[in-house]
This record gives C-alpha cells, sequence and structure tokens, in this order.
C-alpha cells in the first residue's frame, strides 16, 4: 500500500502543478456559492442549516468531478506513461487506489474550503452541527462514488473529451436511478425485484438519508461498496485494455 | 548485449512489453533471471529497467520530480534515493536541466531522463525499446557511449531498426520478422552471411577488362566477378566462394602482372543486406548493394 500512496502523491503533484486544481477549487466554490445563495434561497429560508448548500453538491459534482477523473487513465495511455507505470514494481491494485485516493484526498481538500458556510449559519444561529458532520461525510462519501465511475471510464479511452461525457452520463443515472425518469425505463418489462434494485442504487436517497444528519450503516455500506466495485471494474479493464 | 532487429511491426516492442510484464503473453511464459513473470511480476519487474517506445514520461513533472517517484515506487528510500539519483544524474549529464518541466526539454534530454529512468535502480537487466530512435547523430552516440558504457555489469536487451547499431554495441544480434525468429547470432557471423562477406574490390588503371577478367578468374576459390570500366580504371568486385579471405590470392595475381592497383579491399559483408535478405526473402539479391 506504499506503493499506492506513492502514487497518489505523484497525482496530487500532478493536479497542483498544472491550473487544474485551482481552476477546480474556484469554480466548485464558486458555482456551490451561487447555488446556495439564489437558487437554494439560504437567506431567506432563515433557518441556520446548511440543507440547501448539501443539496446542491451532487449536481455540482456531477458537472466537475468527471473534469478530474476524466485524465486519470486516458492521459496515461495517450502520453503512453501507462506502460512505464505498469511496469515499475507496482500491483494492479495498488496503481488503482492510488490513483483513485489522490483524487478522492483532492476533493476532500475542496470540500474543506467550504468551511465558511459551515462558520457562517455557526455566527447566525445554532445550527446542529452533528448534521453537518454527518452530510460533510455523505457528500464526501458520493464524491468518492463519482470519481470511482469516473476512474473506471477514464480506462476505457484515450480520449479525455470522450471519458469526461459518458462518466457525466453514467453519473446522472446513478443520481437519478430513484427517480421515475430512470425507473419508468425499467417498470414496464423488469421484474419489480430488478426496478427496487435500482432504485435502491440512487445516490440521492442515499446521500439525503446522510444529509438528514442520520448516518446509516447501510448507506455508508452502499457508498464503500460503491467504490470498491468500480475500483475492481477499473483495475479490471486496465488489464483486459492494456494493449489498446 | 542483445540486439533485437526486425522490420518495423515484426513484434519487437510486443516482445519487449511481455518481457517487461506490460502484456501477458497469449501462449508460453517469460523468464527473466529464473524468475516466472506470469507468477511473481513485481519481483521480476524490479530486477528490471525498462525504457520503453518512444520514452514516454509525465510531461508535467520535473526531471528531479520524476526521478524521485520511480526511485521511491522501486523501494529506494532517503540516503539510497539520493545518492542513487545523484549517480545517475552525473551519468546521463542531467544536472542543468534537472528543475525544468520534462515537457519543454529537447529530444536528447528526454531520452536521457528516461534512460536515467531505466538504471536508477541499477537493474541487473534492462531492456531498451529504440533508445536511440528519433535522435541526432550526435545524440545517438552519446546514447550508443552511454549503453556500451553499462554493458559492463548488466544483461541489456536493445531494440532497434537501425542497423549500425547493432555493429556498434550488440555482442548477439537476433532478427524477428512477421513474430518470428529469423536468424540469431553475432553480428559478425550475420556479416558472414552477406554475400559481399570477404569479397574483394580492386582498382586497376591502363588493363583491359577482358584481361584482368581473364586472370582473376583463374584464381581459385573465386565465385564470381563484376568489372566496372570508366576513365581507363577498372573496377573489379570479386566475390569468394563460402566467404572465404581471397584477397591474398587476388594481391598476388595483380603484383605478378604487374598492374597498378589503385585501390585494393577487403568487404566485411553489410548487414543492411542480410537484414533484406533475411526479413523480406521475395526481394532480389540484385538490390543488395
Amino acid at each position: 500500500m506504499k506503493n499506492a500512496w506513492i502514487i497518489a502523491r505523484r497525482e496530487l503533484s500532478g493536479y497542483f502543478s498544472t491550473p487544474i486544481a485551482y481552476v477546480f477549487i474556484v469554480i466548485f466554490l464558486f458555482l456551490i456559492g451561487i447555488f446556495t445563495f439564489y437558487l437554494g434561497s439560504f437567506f431567506d429560508r432563515g433557518q441556520a442549516d446548511l440543507v440547501t448548500f448539501f443539496s446542491f453538491h451532487p449536481w455540482v459534482y456531477l458537472a466537475l468531478i468527471p473534469a478530474l477523473t476524466m485524465r486519470l487513465w486516458a492521459e496515461e495511455r495517450k502520453a503512453g506513461t501507462i506502460e512505464l507505470l505498469l511496469t515499475l514494481p507496482v500491483s494492479m491494485f495498488e496503481a488503482v487506489i492510488g490513483k483513485f485516493l489522490a483524487t478522492w484526498l483532492f476533493t476532500a481538500v475542496t470540500l474543506a474550503f467550504t468551511f465558511p458556510m459551515w462558520l457562517t449559519v455557526n455566527f447566525l444561529g445554532q445550527p446542529d452541527n452533528g448534521v453537518v458532520v454527518a452530510s460533510y461525510l455523505g457528500s464526501l462519501l458520493m464524491a468518492g462514488a463519482f470519481i470511482a465511475i469516473g476512474a473506471c471510464v477514464s480506462a476505457l479511452t484515450k480520449n479525455q473529451v470522450i471519458a469526461f461525457v459518458i462518466t457525466v452520463v453514467v453519473c446522472l443515472l446513478f443520481l437519478l436511478s430513484g427517480f421515475p425518469l430512470v425507473l419508468d425505463f425499467f417498470s414496464g418489462w423488469a421484474p419489480q425485484v430488478l426496478v427496487e434494485a435500482i432504485s435502491g442504487l440512487s445516490f440521492l436517497t442515499h446521500f439525503d438519508g446522510l444529509a438528514k444528519g442520520v448516518i446509516d450503516l447501510r448507506d455508508i455500506i452502499f457508498f464503500v461498496s460503491f467504490i470498491v466495485f468500480w475500483l475492481f471494474a477499473n483495475a479490471i479493464l486496465i488489464e483486459a485494455r492494456k494493449a489498446g | 548485449m542483445l540486439g533485437f532487429l526486425g522490420p518495423n511491426g515484426a513484434g519487437k516492442s510486443t516482445t519487449m512489453k511481455m518481457i517487461t510484464g506490460f502484456l501477458s503473453p497469449d501462449a508460453g511464459t517469460v523468464r527473466v533471471g529464473g524468475i516466472d513473470i506470469g507468477e511473481h511480476p513485481v519481483a521480476v519487474k524490479r530486477r528490471i529497467g525498462y525504457l520503453p517506445e518512444g520514452a514516454p514520461l509525465y510531461p508535467d513533472m520535473t526531471p528531479a520530480a520524476f526521478l524521485a517517484f520511480v526511485g521511491a515506487i522501486r523501494g529506494l528510500r532517503d540516503d539510497e534515493l539520493q545518492r542513487r539519483m545523484r549517480d545517475t544524474v552525473a551519468k546521463v549529464n542531467l544536472e542543468s536541466v534537472l528543475e525544468q518541466p520534462i515537457e519543454t526539454l529537447s529530444k536528447g534530454f528526454k531520452r536521457r531522463v528516461g534512460i536515467a529512468q531505466s538504471i536508477l535502480h541499477d537493474p541487473e537487466v534492462l531492456v531498451l525499446d529504440e533508445p536511440t530512435d528519433g535522435l541526432d547523430p550526435n545524440q545517438k552516440h552519446e546514447v550508443r557511449t552511454l549503453i556500451q558504457e553499462m554493458a559492463e555489469d548488466k544483461a541489456i536487451v536493445l531494440s532497434t531498426h537501425i542497423l549500425e547499431e547493432v555493429d556498434a554495441v550488440c555482442s548477439r544480434a537476433i532478427i524477428v520478422a512477421a513474430g518470428k525468429i529469423v536468424s540469431d547470432g553475432s553480428p559478425a557471423e550475420l556479416e558472414a552471411m552477406s554475400p559481399h562477406h570477404n569479397a574483394v574490390t580492386m582498382v586497376v588503371r591502363d588493363v583491359p577488362t577482358a584481361q584482368i577478367r581473364q586472370r582473376i578468374d583463374a584464381v581459385p576459390g573465386i565465385s564470381a566477378s563484376e568489372y566496372v570500366e570508366q576513365n581507363g580504371r577498372v573496377q573489379c568486385t570479386i566475390f569468394p566462394r563460402d566467404g572465404a579471405s581471397i584477397i591474398a590470392e587476388v594481391g598476388a595475381v595483380a603484383r605478378q602482372q604487374d598492374w597498378t592497383v589503385e585501390e585494393l579491399h577487403v568487404h566485411r559483408g553489410r548487414l543492411d543486406a542480410v537484414f533484406r535478405a533475411i526479413t523480406n526473402p521475395g526481394e532480389k539479391r540484385g538490390g543488395e548493394r
């Protein structure tokens, strides 16, 4: 696992040695701010909580996280450095976990920069800080799920634009899988069990629970196993498509 | 040092990718230093230094950061890492560009970073895929010298389609074509397969071609001879039978006849002729000059 950490460090320095990191952080804070204050009417609600703030996280992630993950493997493929990386004495899983970890840590740093929101509500009123902590935890877990999808899709192609677009679509499907938009597509012909299973994969359902401050072990297990599944698929894809 | 030759698309790079554990062979196994790469991939990778084709590098890193990353993955720590980095950087002359992003470096420097990366951990086995491809003649010479220096204490596998390189640095040459080994021997043995091996070229002044032909054809051990006449000089190329040395006999004839010989030399045989003959058997031998 030491190697995974070394790879993660290299990836992180890659974010910061290019404008990616700064652009991402600034845009993320900007979007989340706009959504919270204008669309979410943060002040008009007159409540000292961060419910509106967190309710926009999935949508901001949907737009921005694919931009972070699209390069993870596609760039390595394009530059040929994947050959360099995978002929170093590292196992496939160390490489996959290292890259995932780098992006997740980076997202965690970005998320940490939203602390003025938390200060603000604490200044204006007495929010339930337990709920805030649970919400941050949920948001971070959900970000991990987005990243795991993005990393896996990035392993499919040399082309970062394709990786971005496909990641957005796949993430959107999982965001909305609890909603009629997706469920109607299945409910006509698929057995009820399958439809329920699909609706159970919805990010929003699982995130909502955490954002309400309910740390349900099932939601945490859902996100963790979701991440593990996609990372596993990621490793298999790389292994199978090395030559391409 | 093993030279791995073949036309483009013959399977050189694929073979090297299998040796270094990037691709897994569909059938068979690869053993490096007695270890099966299918069973212990990481152990094998530890012993190998590899320069992939085109020397891919992370463009936004500096050579210093890049080498530190590779060294860390290779398990070098602290003092050991510092020492190996210093040695390697000195060996490949990278001091002047250590802190510049790799994408801003010239091709020659990039290649040296690639080589530095492959020798950083002082591997037993060094696999270099077209290490001089795309470099200018000076850079080629530098890289070759570097490789030659390392050949003393390492097993080196080098792929190339440049024949002079094999001649210059390799002790064994394998030629592959369409995925199969078509020849395996020392560069000297390969040269011996050329029809020009030990052929003699002689330039004689003021003697009619017919007379020279008559005398030369009488020399034992000769299989064929060609004559070109120009400005009163006859250039004759004499081919020996079975690659035997015939220059002594030819020289003796010339002295005996008291010809004015302006030039007399022996061909060593041409690798590119052998290479073309082996990898492209359909081509006519007339094209081999």
